[in-house]
């Protein structure tokens, strides 16, 4: 056996060493994405979720125009810190059309008063059956979906201000 | 002892996302009546992840999502659907992250292939050292 094998054990070691401080290094992605993204939105009819506004079927995305889907719920923290921006965009000529996960009606009136509302509609996931349906997994959650009804863009957790200019390019992108 | 108190009290601490106030779905915690049919749903929640506490399996979870998908499973078992298409329903919204049974894919067939391809090596190194050991 040659000399240089000797070397080859250590080596490893040296590299496997080196490849976990590098991923020790590396940010953690803990959130788990939707693979529909590209794909239709599936067929769903949820019923109102505040007394003042309509519910939300599939058919409301079909009309040729790009819209956001916002998951979200009254009970839910970071919904309130995106609340003005979600409002910048509606102001900037967006539709948001909002799911309110595990939700009374009452608690989704308040939410609205308090916070202000962007929405046109928004539908109850009592069960968190849509949700499941299209690979959400927490809330606030929103997606971009073409005036097809496809799924376009998942943005995971609150929107922040950086975020809005952001999600307008992709609703631009969704026009095309 | 005030350690030992404060230490304890952190164990109770609440985390910090706030949970709704709604009732557990219908299916999250109720077996379902036949027997047969939960134990193949329990076997399928063991194996599925909650997407809320992600180092826990759905069965294991008290988060109300981990809930409503336990509610699904056992819901679609009900309904005679297979807990193979189960996952794989699942697994066609999450990926395979939201299942702890690991299928032979594009992208985990090295998993599988590594420990064969070191056993052959082993097997081969063994039979050159012990048949020049029989040589000498």
């Amino acid at each position: 056996m040659r000399r240089w094998t000797l070397w080859l054990p250590l080596g490893l070691f040296a590299f496997f060493l080196g490849l976990a401080a590098y991923q020790l290094t590396q940010p953690k992605d803990e959130f788990v994405h939707s693979t529909m993204i590209g794909k239709p939105l599936p067929q769903f009819a949820l019923k109102p979720a505040a007394a003042d506004l309509p519910g939300v079927t599939t058919a409301d995305f079909t009309d040729g125009k790009p819209r956001l889907l916002n998951i979200w719920a009254s009970w839910c923290l970071p919904c309130i810190a995106e609340a003005p921006h979600l409002a910048s965009l509606r102001e900037q000529g967006v539709e948001i059309i909002g799911i309110a996960i595990r939700d009374r009606p009452e608690d989704v009136a308040r939410f609205l008063a308090a916070h202000g509302n962007p929405y046109t509609r928004i539908g109850a996931d009592d069960l968190s059956e849509m949700q499941l349906e299209i690979g959400s997994s927490g809330v606030p959650e929103t997606f971009v979906i073409d005036g097809e009804g496809k799924i376009r863009h998942q943005h995971i957790g609150d929107v922040r201000a950086e975020n809005v200019p952001e999600l307008l390019e992709k609703l631009r992108e969704a026009a095309e | 002892m005030r350690v030992v108190l404060v230490a304890l009290l952190t164990l109770l601490a609440f985390p910090l996302a706030a949970q709704d106030s709604m009732p557990p779905a219908p299916y999250a915690y109720r077996q379902l009546d036949d027997p047969r049919q939960e134990a193949a749903a329990q076997k399928l929640m063991e194996t599925l992840r909650c997407l809320k506490c992600q180092s826990q399996s759905i069965a294991d979870s008290d988060a109300p999502m981990a809930g409503d998908m336990r509610h699904q499973v056992r819901t679609r078992i009900a309904a005679g659907e297979e807990p193979e298409a189960i996952r794989a329903w699942l697994v066609e919204r999450y990926g395979d992250y939201v299942s702890y049974a690991p299928q032979i894919s594009s992208v985990t067939w090295p998993l599988f292939a590594v420990p064969l391809l070191i056993l052959i090596l082993a097997a081969m190194i063994l039979r050159r050292r012990i048949g020049a050991r029989g040589d000498a």
